[in-house]
């Protein structure tokens, strides 16, 4: 089944064109990995998903809703999730705060933080009434996720769920992320650098270049050195 | 080895009930680059704000040059030649890529000095095509990772203090990076990295920080051996 169909998506900064038009899908479970070089356009494309940047074409459809050019806000509430590089957590509320804040989201009435957040990211129980702020870098990651998946999304956007995180917890995320797109039925869309993490993650991988999508594949093809220094080397 | 330039000793800094650097004891040389790595919440960056001044340690004495350091205003800091890039880019997102590297000049009283610096640096960090034209606000993570290194190093440091510069990069832009860092001459560098095949490029002294203690120090190729290594932060490789 699709959760999100996105067809023919243009967007701009100013005069400057990032998107020319990119189309794809993502099904329901699905983890599927956005690779390609600094400044293609990865990152708007999450954002213009999320309705931070209002695509001047193209159409976005969620389950049958569109939602192009709807405010953040309400996307949000219909499933969909941002984890954006660089965190963008809370540094003045506690953690205990921006996993509430993570819970409005939610569609139910009564808005509880959910228990298997804890399982995830133990890490995030031993610090709840710390300000976001004080934690380390790969802390407030690990925050960032755990708020993202207050909302019980069906879509999650992660943009470099890597960075700043240990090499051991790298390693881990690798397995975490399909165990929660199990056990919760959430899709994945998965920005990231490390390729490790990604091609182990992924179940498809899009490479974008210039605005647009220009490869399709299975993460085993770039276990070829051709396609990575195609696609991905400078 | 030539002499110590930047020395800490007995460094303590807590937050509430969480000991963040404890009782630690760092030198570093002229020309010395050192990388520090350890688990997430070590007390890593923490490290670093005591050593640019952002903190103020509860205990413990820094020097620099044989100048000690602890109370000075900030700016001092960097006039002398300590100067840092945060682990969160921070570049003036409404400015031009040139005017940034401008303004990062005129911080450290060296305005209009040398003309041909911010070419320079342009060149070096692969964005001269675009300095004039695109706003830092438009530039991806890992050019303005890029662009802020360019702001640290146009500043002539004596010591250059890197938070994660390769995260956001290329495999192929860290490469790049790990060369530049030992091509660069007269200044002694720090680089906190969790990426472990950049690390492993630089193959220079490294330090690990657990708990906020300073638990190893010795060659990257002699720590990634090192079985509690492995264990508390490394995972299997």
């Amino acid at each position: 089944m699709t959760i999100i169909e996105i067809t023919d998506i243009f967007a701009s900064y100013g005069p400057v064109p990032v998107l020319v038009g990119v189309d794809f899908s993502l099904a329901q479970g699905e983890i599927l990995a956005l690779l390609g070089r600094n400044g293609v356009g990865k990152t708007t494309l999450l954002r213009v998903l999320i309705g931070l940047i209002k695509p001047t074409r193209g159409r976005i459809s969620m389950a049958g809703q569109d939602l192009t050019g709807l405010p953040s806000h309400r996307i949000a509430k219909m499933g969909v999730a941002y984890v954006p590089q660089g965190r963008g957590i809370f540094p003045k509320l506690t953690v205990f705060e921006n996993l509430m804040v993570g819970t409005r989201a939610q569609t139910g009435k009564k808005r509880v933080i959910p228990e298997e957040i804890f399982t995830y990211f133990p890490i995030l129980k031993d610090r709840l009434d710390q300000p976001g702020g004080t934690l380390s870098g790969g802390e407030q990651q690990m925050l960032a996720l755990g708020r993202a998946l207050c909302g019980r999304p069906k879509l999650l956007l992660l943009d470099e769920p890597s960075e700043g995180i240990q090499p051991s917890i790298v390693q881990q995320l690798g397995v975490l992320i399909p165990e929660i797109v199990k056990t919760e039925g959430v899709s994945v869309l998965l920005v990231e650098q490390n390729l490790d993490l990604a091609l182990r993650a992924a179940q498809r991988c899009l490479v974008m270049e210039k605005g647009s999508i220009v490869h399709e594949g299975h993460p085993d093809d770039f276990n070829d050195d051709k396609v990575v220094k195609k696609y991905l080397a400078i | 080895m030539s002499q110590v330039l930047l020395s800490a000793k007995g460094l303590k800094m807590s937050f509430g009930g969480v000991k963040a650097v404890n009782h630690v004891d760092l030198d570093l040389a002229g020309d010395e680059l050192l990388c520090i790595i350890g688990p997430n919440g070590a007390g890593k960056t923490t490290l670093l704000n005591l050593f640019t001044g952002i903190l103020r340690p509860q205990a413990g004495a820094i020097s620099f040059a044989g100048r000690a350091m602890v109370g000075r205003p900030l700016y001092e800091y960097a006039r002398r030649g300590i100067i840092r890039k945060f682990q969160v880019p921070s570049v003036f997102s409404e400015m031009s890529i040139k005017q940034n590297l401008e303004v990062a000049l005129l911080g450290v009283g060296a305005g209009g000095a040398e003309a041909g610096a911010v070419d320079e640096i342009l060149e070096l960090i692969g964005l001269r095509s675009q300095a004039d034209q695109t706003m830092a606000d438009e530039l991806a993570h890992g050019q303005k990772q890029w662009l802020e290194i360019g702001m640290a190093l146009i500043c002539r440091p004596k010591v250059l203090l890197l938070d994660e510069p390769a995260s956001g990069m290329t495999k192929e832009e860290t490469r790049k990076l790990a060369e530049m860092l030992l091509d660069l001459d007269h200044l002694s560098t720090i680089v906190i990295e969790h990426d472990m095949a950049f690390v492993r490029t630089l193959n220079s002294r490294t330090v690990v920080m657990h708990n906020g203690e300073i638990i190893r120090d010795d060659q990257f190729s002699v720590i990634e051996q090192d079985p509690l290594v492995g264990d508390i932060y490394l995972g299997r490789q």
